[in-house]
């Protein structure tokens, strides 16, 4: 009777499992955090529109993605800390096709903070931001922070340095901006999406960081805009090249975004932080999406294309809810051009 | 029916199932060598895969084991950008948070199991024993849920003020507390250890002959002096052996490790620091190690891990199987 | 007459010995009630219809469901039976009833070996092994992971069970003249069998929380996974996802993913064990 009831039940989900999917397209993504509550959104939008295509993009951060997707155990990838011409070279041996960027959406990295009693916008200038992350600025009431600072009470609690413990675009983008603003950084520490950190604790992802400043009196951590605003963590204004304090917002995206787009190279790798303008805020970056020029499947290909083109003009019209900016126009008139390089 | 050399009975005494004598046609037509041949595959592959394992660690760990030869425990720094990577951080947080675990985990498991063996009357010792043996089931997974939601409020909120006040002095409670630290892990783990510690420990004093007891209740000893001074000391081995089992598990704990633990690369005194281990690292950089070093760099923790890992489960054995075959002095 | 013997000091510390070691099994069993406390008391709160029914949200809606993860679950240890029972069962067999000598004694010491193998060295070597040559993380792969860390187990528990049938019984068969295969299909085994049943129950309940050989193997998915070849969610790994990340809602989930986990394992392992110790008690006459 038991035999009888377990051989239904296996042929029920042998067959269930294998009509699932039927005649279904699955891209395999992975890669920035920083981008994935965009990814993710959609992926889900996506689906509704063309429901046999699945974009399955997971968010294990950029290092991730570039890793996988040189190794060919995904489809595409993303990250917010552009391929360095090395890693080029190693995902074309591997993969024997290029790889190439396309910005899809603008966001911004912010400094987020918990310190009790402190609900204000905090003013960071770069000395500020540099020190704290090297190690030498320890006390929430350091001068540094302090004189940016004059109206809030601020208390000689220790700081506790939230960072990323896995490979990350986000990462990318915060110490590409540090490396500019301080010699000290660059000299000492680098650029890379992953860094020997001089202190601080590690969380894994935009989403680990978040969730380590939430929980951590006095931290301080930096994430992608989107997760201090879900979060509802308090982040704050970062003195830019002209010397104004910036808040991270879709316009001082947009605006530092606003010179590059002009003399954006012709593979869209391009660095965004510190930019000159009075409105535009310092630590803003392109995030890109990896794509292989030739994916060598036909059906896959045309899926990767079509969804890309989507994301570059229907998706953006989704990007503002989520706090991530536009791609200029001009940008995304360029990438079209390229888009017709991809082949299957 | 040619059975033309005929069949010999063979019945050993004392051996295995006993074999007619067969031609070998015979013996195929029975199935026997089939069954022999099939089983023996299964047991072979079972070779071939470990074999396999140990060699992918081996030849995926090439290039830091030529880059950096024996340096590589010796090295400290764990540097993406310049290339420089090893091991010891690590290897320091592994043993440390290891070394918590037993430290919590062996008086309380060795006390509940001569409780469940010596003291708790046969079935409430069953019972006791089933339901501490349902911990061991619990994956880790579901500690590492535990640890941050539950463990790690109680550690900051009750426990470790109390540390501090009492023991702050000392070097290794030192500095601040953020909840992810050595010590989290440390307690996470002598929560995941205990279940060996007591199902094994008990099984050996549960093997203790009596005749070791009853000498000296024949003396008048109390029955603790008969627990401590008789049963403990020849059942040592046993005991050493199930401290061996656990800790070769401690070692290799991945996920609730790694959800308390603050996941720093970075070798401190205090107890209450964020830290890392062998199984952490590897769990969050492995899928994106970019760059071939930095990848078998972390295979070579998994060679490192394997190798003692293997090291100290053998040891168990040795120890379990040789308990009880030396005098007991007194 | 009083006892003056064993004096009173040594009385004393006797007492409070035994009572501290009582303390000790009382705190460890209450850890177990302490975690199912928990798990029940949160996981239980956030079950809902939609938990075992609906795909996960975007990030940072709420909402949504993990009955993804859940069929992902059930066709990686699917998978994991299908590999791992065989090659162990048999591999127990042979050792219970053909192997002598040497090999025997290599083929018990690389099985213990392999059981000590800790799950994220088994993730390192899936991925060389099967994710990079098929160029995908796959549930197959995943299946592969679990399958290898339950052979040990199963080889041991099979071995053990066989050997548990009385001679008389093998005996009685090679009396009644049916080869020494015939012997162990028709007779040893099946008398074996609820024990050997039981062990595989354990050892499924054990490698379905497994979750650092999926992370490199099975990876993910937002979506369904049709077939076998493509990355899957699982329990354990979305638990772990959750867990780490800070939206409340997920953490919800977790809970909930946890406490569905955990209550599936318990009542096997708590199934399984009580049937065995009702056979140990029936064979013992």
């Amino acid at each position: 009777m038991i035999r009888k009831l377990l051989l239904v039940a296996a042929i029920a989900a042998l067959s269930l499992n294998a009509s699932l999917g039927h005649s279904q397209v699955t891209l395999t993504g992975a890669g920035s955090t920083f981008a994935y509550p965009l990814y993710s959104s959609w992926a889900s939008e996506y689906h509704k529109l063309r429901p046999n295509v699945q974009i399955n993009y997971q968010s294990i951060g950029s290092g991730g993605g570039i890793r996988q997707l040189t190794a060919g155990t995904v489809d595409f990838g993303g990250t917010d800390g552009p391929m360095n011409d090395t890693q080029l070279a190693e995902a074309k041996s591997h993969l024997g096709t290029d790889i190439l960027h396309f910005p899809t959406a603008l966001g911004a990295d912010v400094p987020t903070y918990n310190i009790p009693g402190v609900s204000e916008d905090l003013n960071f200038t770069q000395d500020a931001l540099a020190g704290i992350y090297l190690g030498k600025i320890t006390k929430w009431n350091d001068p540094e922070i302090q004189k940016a600072n004059p109206n809030v009470k601020l208390s000689s609690n220790d700081i506790v340095v939230i960072h990323r413990s896995d490979g990350s675009g986000t990462t990318y983008i915060w110490v590409d901006y540090l490396a500019k603003v301080s010699p000290e950084w660059k000299s000492k520490v680098g650029v890379g999406t992953s860094v020997a950190w001089p202190v601080g604790l590690g969380g894994k992802g935009n989403e680990g960081v978040a969730g380590l400043v939430k929980q951590t009196s006095n931290a301080i951590g930096y994430v992608e805009l989107i997760y201090a605003i879900q979060n509802h963590l308090p982040y704050g204004k970062v003195r830019n090249s002209s010397g104004a304090f910036i808040k991270a917002d879709l316009e001082s995206v947009t605006a530092a975004a606003a010179g590059a787009a002009k003399s954006i190279p012709a593979d869209f790798r391009v660095s965004i932080t510190d930019a000159p303008g009075k409105t535009a805020y310092p630590i803003s970056s392109f995030t890109w999406m990896l794509v292989p020029r030739d994916m060598h499947d036909k059906t896959k290909g045309a899926a990767l294309k079509a969804f890309l083109i989507w994301g570059l003009t229907d998706g953006q019209n989704m990007t503002a809810a989520l706090s991530y900016a536009r791609v200029p126009q001009s940008v995304v008139a360029k990438e079209m051009q390229t888009i017709k390089q991809l082949q299957y | 029916m040619g059975t033309s050399t005929t069949a010999t009975q063979g019945i050993d005494p004392g051996g295995q199932i006993p074999s007619f004598k067969y031609t070998w046609v015979e013996r195929l037509k029975k199935g026997d060598e089939v069954t022999h041949l099939i089983t023996l595959a299964a047991a072979f592959s079972i070779i071939l895969i470990t074999a396999l394992l140990v060699w992918q660690l081996w030849s995926g760990s090439k290039l830091p084991r030529h880059a950096f030869g024996w340096h590589f425990f010796t090295t400290s720094s764990w540097d993406p950008i310049s290339r420089d990577f090893g091991a010891l951080t690590f290897i320091y947080g592994t043993v440390l948070t290891s070394a918590i675990g037993l430290v919590i985990a062996v008086p309380l498991g060795l006390g509940a199991a001569i409780f469940l063996a010596e003291l708790a009357p046969r079935k409430i010792s069953d019972t006791l024993t089933f339901l501490i043996e349902l911990l061991a089931a619990v994956p880790s997974v579901i500690y590492g849920l535990i640890g941050i939601f539950v463990l790690i409020p109680i550690l900051s909120n009750f426990v470790v003020p109390v540390l501090k006040k009492a023991l702050g002095f000392l070097p290794i409670f030192s500095g601040p507390f953020y909840g992810v630290s050595y010590f989290s892990a440390g307690v996470i783990l002598s929560l995941m250890i205990v279940p060996f510690i007591v199902s094994i420990s008990r099984e050996v004093l549960l093997a203790v002959p009596n005749s070791q007891r009853e000498a000296m209740l024949a003396l008048g000893a109390t029955k603790w002096d008969v627990t401590w001074r008789a049963v403990l000391p020849y059942a040592r081995r046993g005991i050493a052996g199930s401290i061996f089992l656990a800790l070769a598990r401690a070692l290799g704990e991945t996920m609730a490790v790694t959800m308390v633990i603050g996941n720093v690369a970075q070798i401190k005194v205090s107890l209450l620091a964020p830290g890392y281990t062998i199984a952490a690292v590897i769990a969050n950089e492995f899928t994106e190690a970019t760059g071939d070093l930095y990848l078998q760099s972390l295979i070579e923790l998994g060679l490192v891990l394997f190798l003692v890992t293997m090291i100290i489960n053998a040891l168990a054995r040795v120890l379990m199987l040789t308990m009880g075959s030396h005098e007991v002095s007194e | 007459m009083r006892r003056r013997y064993p004096p009173l000091t040594k009385r004393i510390t006797n007492v409070v010995m035994l009572s501290l070691t009582g303390v000790c099994a009382f705190m460890t069993v209450s850890v177990l009630f302490f975690i199912l406390g928990y798990l029940v008391y949160y996981g239980g709160k956030s079950l809902s219809l939609s938990f075992f029914t609906q795909l996960p949200a975007p990030v940072g809606q709420t909402g949504g469901g993990m009955a993804n993860a859940i069929v992902g679950t059930v066709k990686l240890l699917a998978l994991a039976t299908v590999i791992g029972i065989p090659i162990g069962g048999l591999g127990g067999v042979y050792l219970a009833e053909f192997g002598t000598g040497w090999f025997s004694f290599l083929v018990r010491y690389t099985t213990d070996l392999l059981n000590g193998v800790p799950s994220i060295v088994m993730g390192i070597f899936v991925y060389g092994l099967v994710v990079l040559p098929m160029h995908h993380f796959s549930t197959l792969a995943g299946g592969i992971a679990l399958g290898i860390m339950m052979i040990p187990i199963a080889v041991r528990s099979t071995e053990e069970f066989l050997r548990a049938v009385p001679r008389s019984l093998r005996e009685s068969g090679m009396a009644l003249g049916a080869s020494k295969s015939e012997t162990i299909r028709n007779v040893v085994i099946p008398a074996a069998i609820n024990g050997i049943v039981t062990g595989i129950m354990l050892d499924l309940a054990r490698v379905a929380g497994e979750t650092a050989p999926l992370l490199f193997t099975s990876f993910g998915n937002e979506f369904w996974s049709k077939g076998w070849l493509q990355p899957t969610a699982s329990l354990p790994v979305v638990i772990f996802n959750y867990a780490i990340s800070p939206y409340e809602d997920w953490h919800r989930q977790a809970w909930a993913a946890g406490f569905v986990l955990l209550a599936g394992i318990l009542m096997v392992n708590i199934f399984a064990r009580f049937a065995l110790s009702r056979r140990e008690h029936m064979v013992r006459r």
